[in-house]
This record gives structure tokens, C-alpha cells and sequence, in this order.
């Protein structure tokens, strides 16, 4: 197979200008450095060596976090800027839906805009017309057509500029991130004219955030990342990567998180109600937990878990003074402040006896039963009577990832089964 | 820089169409639609037929009738005026095309001296019908330059709008400065004055250098006087507007790079 598109070693600097010293044309005309300070002073890489080719015929994602260059990619492929170094190929008609509806002016109707629009993606005034009715029956917006851009909804905006420039008919279809333009029937819609463009030969590529959408869609992915290809390959295999890599990122922001929030826990009053979700730390200090440590399969540290994965929660504790009256607690908060789960020694019927000097105490999960999202653990030594030694109350967030996106907080172990008459595929 | 301005035929009909739209934009919604194309000129010309035969009268009796006569310089002073100060923002306000299409750039300076062009061309059926209603008309003999004249303006409107254009992506200065740089240029052409005026014709040379002294003394010798004498330097300037043009296509096209980055 011949390749549609090749990006060879492409770099891409965006000049910065901060340091620019003339403010005025005068004098940079004065000083006659008006070609020089045009050039740049501070650079910015935003895509640095980078070199992937797309197979004609075939569909390409490409995946990455916000600012990693995917979108400046996207845009050399286009045409619209050009690399700083390296080459830029594309073999055919290329159409880019980067922004839709670009070129609309709110004052004149849809139909008037379509066909500058058309023009504009480079049809012939025949050529639209000829497409016209595919155009608004697509874009399912035959009874506006003719009033004035302005009045339209953005979803409507947004469907008429999708459906022109679908409609130009490329060879080459660059797409960013633009499958959040319509309600569902829509999205389905457009899903459906990608995979009928695939079946016709046609090449895409696709910048986008949704990774479902990239494992169901392409034949191939490349995820960049900080103006680097990091992967480039089989989508499923490129996912799984990337998400190990903002995995990665999460704990790193978890963990600054929960320094911070321990660090800044001022000595609160102690809530009356307990289910109050205000983050804090109060307590008379006499038992005092001098450090909280999140635990995941194989002991290692981790502030990110998977549903199912083994998970213990470490405390270290410290008492000044010998004492026998003493319970742990420890409860576990859903982001919507929903209490999980909550236990301590006293409900499960432990009864303490003595406690002295620096100690761990470890609550193990065998099983982290819990769905998809963000959790805040709230963990406490204090009294039999309830009078606080030492009192953590959501200072420490952990998350739980799932392939499975079930609903809901709790993930019991469970099993389906069914009668033989009844198959999947 | 050739093949790019080649590549300039290719894009008529986008650019035909893109006139087609600003001329029906411009006064979608108001009541009196594109009337005001012929009304404007007017009430322009009433405000300065005023100030000059009423406040401040000008007696020369060979800029009899002084409306019409004002009118002349008037036309094209206000084409070009407006198409610069247009052209200077264009790319600015035109950045979502340049940024997110694949937009050939000089589309956009062009349109908006085009679509001035088609106001001028309207305005002359105004003109036309003040020189019926005052019976002064214009010099026949000349009257075939007159053709040669517009094209003349055409180009040099054409190579600054490029060059102010792509000024303006990197110093926004130039759009606040333009409206004052006009305005010193109306004062400094023979529009609202004769050329023959003693106080012009002191210092002739340095109105020789402004380019538009040549365009406006042309108008107003085909369209108003009897003589037209201009011949030789319009065709000077029809030299001067082609270098003009160059020079800001090739300005143009050296920035042309820098303009999806910096809009």
C-alpha cells in the first residue's frame, strides 16, 4: 500500500514574541529591523521530529493530552501552517473538518453559506449545487435553510458547516475533534459516513480525546505526546500506552494533592455532623497518625487502582503516652461526598488495650469493589466515646479505573448466566 | 511569488462570491437594504456641498456647480479610503479562515477592494445623474481615460491593501494609525479644493508625490473640466501602481507564513 499522507522528521517551533522590542511600526521602520524582529525570540516546539505515514485507504487516530501537538499535526497535514523543518506529504483532495462552520457570516442564510463554504473548501459553484440537497438533507436543516446563520442553534451551525464539508468529497479527510457537534442520532450519523468513506478507499485522520472511538474505528493510531511520537500502531496497543502514561500523570497529581491537603489541613473544629464533607484535620493529637499510605498490588504506593485490584491503606501512628482507650476508623467517600464505606475497630467489635509509641495499622481490601471515578478517604483514631485523638477527614484522593464503565459506586463480584437458547456473539 | 499570483485566477470565483456576500451582508437587516449603496455617497455629498458653498463658500466660478465638482474627487477618495481601512483589518477579523480553512489569505484584502469598488461603480449612477440635474457634462474626448483611470486606482488600491494587510497581523498600531494617515491625505489632495489653487500650486512638486494627486486631477479633468492634460503623468502613475502592487503582493507573500500564527 502507498502512503496518503507522510510527515518525514517534521518540526514545528511557534515564535514567541515576548521579548519583541519595537512596539510600533515607526519604529521598527526607524530602526530598520523589521525583517529581523519578525524573526523569533523565544521558541515554543511544538512538534519535535515526529515521522508517521498513513496508508492510503486507511483510518489513522491520532491521540494524545491537551497541548501535546496533535492539533498542530493536524494542521500541517492541512496545508494551513507549515513545518518549521522536515517534509509534509498528501496525495489527493484534502478536506478539514477542524473548525466547522469557518468561514459561515451569521448575517446572510445557510443556503448563501453553503455555497461560499463549498467554494471556500475549494467545490465549483456546479459542484454545490449539484450537492446541495445532499448537503441540507444531511445536515437535516431543510426548513431553516433560508433564514440567517445567526439564528441558528450551535448544534445546527455546527451540522450544516459538518455536512459541506463532508460533502467536498476529499480523498483526504483530516477531522479534529469534531463528533461533539450533534446530539447522538447525529454523532451516529457522522460515525456512519466515516466508515462509508473508509469503505470507499477514502483516507482519514482523526485527532480526537474519545480512545473507544479510536479502538472501534481505526486501523492504525499514533499517540504524541509533548511534540514526540511516543507509539504508533496497532490502536489497541497505542490505548493501552497512552493510558498507562496519564495513569502515570494521575498519581502524580494525586499525590501532590494529598501533600498539599495534608500540609495545608488546618486544625478545624470538629464537624457535628459527621457525613459533613469539609476537608480537615482536628483532634487532640495524644495517638496521632503521622502518615497515611496508599497501597496497591504488590505494595507499591499508588493513588490510582484498578476495580478488583488488592488495596491496603497503612497508617502510622504515634502515642505519646500510653493508653487503652483508643479506635481506628477508616471510610471511603465517592466525589459526590456519598459515604461508601465506613468502619472502625469499636463497630467490628475489637475492644483496645494498649497502645505505645510508633505503630502501623493496615486496613486491606482483598477486593476493591468499587466502580470508575474519584475517591476521598477519611481516616480517624479517637475515643471510645467519640472524642478525637486524630482526625483526617477527606484529605486523601485516590482514583479507581475500570475497562468496564458500569454505573453506580459499588462493583460486587458477580457472575451472568444463561440458558443455551440464548447466544453471543 | 509568479505562481502564487497565478494562482490568484484560480480563485475568481471565490472571490466573486465572497464580494457577492459582503455587498449582501453589509445591509441585511436594515430597512432601507442596499439603497444605502446610493444614499451614503449622498448624504456625504450634502454634508461637504454644505460646509463649502454655505459655511465656507468657494468662489472660484470654475468649480461651478461645486457639487459637482467635489463629487468627482469624492467617488474615489471614499473607494480607496474605505478599502484600505477595510483591507487593514481584514485578515484580522478573516482569522478563523486562515487559521482553521485552508484559505488562500490575499483573497481577503482583495475582497474588501472589490467590494468598495462596486460601491464606487455605484456611485458614479449618482454622479451621473447630479451632472444631468446640474447640465454639466463631462469632457467626451477624455471620457475613454476614464476607464484607464479606475484600472490604474484599482491596482494601486490593490498593492497597499495587500501590503497594509499583512502589516497589520504584526503591528495593530497600523489600524488605529490609518484612520489619521487618511485623513491628512484627503486634506492633502485636490478634492475638496482645485488643483490650481495658488496655495497648491507653490508647492505643485510636493503634491506631485502623492500618489492620489495624480488619480483625483485625472477624475476631475476627464469628468469635470474641459481640458485634459494629465495624460502623461496618470500614465507615470499607472507605472507607480504596478510597482505599488509588487511591492505589496511580495510583501505579501513573505509573511504570508506568519499569518495563521499571529492573527
Amino acid at each position: 500500500m502507498t502512503s496518503a499522507i507522510e510527515l518525514i522528521n517534521v518540526s514545528k517551533i511557534y515564535r514567541r514574541y515576548t521579548g519583541r522590542q519595537f512596539s510600533t511600526l515607526k519604529s521598527a521602520l526607524l530602526k530598520r529591523s523589521i525583517l529581523r524582529d519578525l524573526q523569533p525570540n523565544e521558541a515554543f516546539r511544538a512538534l519535535n521530529d515526529v515521522s508517521f505515514s498513513v496508508a492510503r485507504g486507511s483510518t489513522v487516530g491520532v491521540i494524545g493530552r491537551n497541548g501535546s501537538g496533535k492539533s498542530t499535526a493536524l494542521k500541517l497535514v492541512a496545508g494551513i501552517t507549515k513545518p518549521t523543518s522536515g517534509s509534509v506529504r498528501v496525495d489527493g483532495r484534502i478536506s478539514a473538518l477542524i473548525e466547522l462552520g469557518a468561514g459561515f457570516h451569521p448575517e446572510i442564510s445557510g443556503r448563501e453559506n453553503v455555497f461560499i463554504n463549498g467554494i471556500m473548501l475549494g467545490l465549483s459553484k456546479r459542484e454545490v449545487e449539484e450537492r446541495f440537497d445532499a448537503i441540507v438533507d444531511f445536515a437535516e436543516l431543510r426548513e431553516f435553510i433560508d433564514a440567517p446563520v445567526k439564528t441558528y442553534s450551535s448544534g445546527m451551525y455546527m451540522r450544516l458547516g459538518f455536512a459541506v464539508a463532508i460533502h467536498v468529497d476529499p480523498d483526504v479527510l483530516l477531522v479534529d475533534e469534531v463528533l461533539a457537534v450533534g446530539d447522538e442520532a447525529f454523532t451516529h450519523k457522522c460515525l456512519d459516513k466515516f466508515a462509508e468513506f473508509h469503505r470507499r478507499g477514502k483516507t482519514i485522520l482523526i485527532v480526537t480525546h474519545s480512545l473507544g472511538l479510536v479502538e472501534r474505528l481505526c486501523d492504525h493510531a499514533v499517540w504524541i505526546d509533548g511534540g514526540e511520537k511516543q507509539v504508533d500502531g496497532d490502536p489497541k496497543r497505542v490505548v493501552g500506552a497512552y493510558l498507562t502514561a496519564v495513569e502515570q500523570t494521575e498519581k502524580q497529581q494525586m499525590a501532590a494533592a494529598t501533600s498539599k491537603a495534608v500540609q495545608s489541613a488546618a486544625p478545624a473544629a470538629p464537624a457535628g455532623d459527621m457525613f459533613q464533607a469539609t476537608e480537615g484535620r482536628w483532634g487532640s493529637r495524644e495517638v496521632e497518625i503521622t502518615n497515611v499510605a496508599l497501597l496497591g498490588p504488590g505494595d507499591e504506593p499508588s493513588f490510582v487502582f484498578h476495580t478488583g485490584d488488592a488495596v491496603s491503606i497503612t497508617l502510622r501512628v504515634r502515642s505519646a503516652e500510653p493508653t487503652g482507650d483508643f479506635v481506628f476508623g477508616v471510610s471511603v467517600f465517592n466525589a459526590d461526598g456519598v459515604c461508601c464505606f465506613g468502619t472502625n475497630t469499636a463497630i467490628e467489635d475489637m475492644t483496645s488495650d494498649r497502645i505505645d509509641g510508633e505503630s502501623d495499622v493496615v486496613f486491606a481490601l482483598e477486593h476493591l469493589d468499587l466502580v470508575e471515578g474519584t475517591y476521598k478517604l477519611d481516616v480517624a483514631v479517637h475515643r471510645r466515646d467519640g472524642a478525637p485523638y486524630d482526625y483526617h477527614r477527606l484529605l486523601y484522593t485516590f482514583r479507581v479505573k475500570s475497562r468496564t464503565h458500569d454505573i453506580g459506586i459499588f462493583r460486587p463480584r458477580h457472575r451472568w448466566t444463561f440458558s443455551p437458547n440464548i447466544r453471543f456473539k | 511569488m509568479l505562481s502564487n499570483l497565478g494562482s490568484l485566477l484560480r480563485y475568481r470565483g471565490l472571490i466573486h462570491s465572497l464580494v457577492a456576500r459582503e455587498l449582501k451582508a453589509r445591509y441585511r437587516g436594515s430597512a432601507l437594504g442596499f439603497v444605502w449603496s446610493f444614499i451614503n455617497p449622498l448624504l456625504l455629498l450634502s454634508v461637504y456641498s454644505f460646509v463649502f458653498t454655505t459655511i465656507m463658500p468657494n468662489n472660484d466660478p470654475r468649480t461651478k456647480p461645486f457639487a459637482v465638482f467635489l463629487f468627482c474627487g469624492l467617488l474615489p477618495w471614499t473607494w480607496l479610503s474605505a478599502s484600505l481601512t477595510e483591507a487593514a483589518s481584514s485578515l484580522i477579523s478573516g482569522g478563523n479562515l486562515i487559521k482553521k480553512v485552508l484559505f488562500p489569505a490575499e483573497v481577503l484584502p482583495i475582497v474588501s477592494v472589490l467590494a468598495n469598488m462596486v460601491h464606487f461603480l455605484l456611485g458614479l449612477v449618482i454622479l451621473a445623474a447630479f451632472m444631468i440635474g446640474f447640465r454639466h457634462y463631462p469632457n467626451m474626448a477624455a471620457l475613454p481615460w476614464f476607464p484607464v483611470v479606475v484600472l490604474i486606482q484599482l491596482i494601486f488600491t490593490l498593492g497597499l491593501a495587500l501590503g497594509l494587510s499583512a502589516l497589520t497581523v504584526h503591528f495593530r498600531d497600523i489600524r488605529e494609525l490609518l484612520a489619521n494617515v487618511l485623513t491628512l491625505w484627503f486634506f492633502g489632495t485636490p478634492i475638496i479644493y482645485p488643483y490650481f489653487m495658488p496655495s497648491v500650486s507653490k508647492v505643485l512638486w510636493v503634491f506631485r508625490l502623492n500618489p492620489f494627486y495624480h488619480l483625483a486631477v485625472s477624475y476631475q479633468e476627464i469628468l469635470f473640466f474641459d481640458h485634459f492634460g494629465h495624460a502623461t503623468s496618470l500614465l507615470w502613475m499607472g507605472v507607480v501602481s504596478v510597482a505599488v502592487f509588487l511591492a505589496g503582493y511580495w510583501l505579501f507573500d513573505r509573511l504570508r507564513d506568519s499569518f495563521a500564527e499571529s492573527v
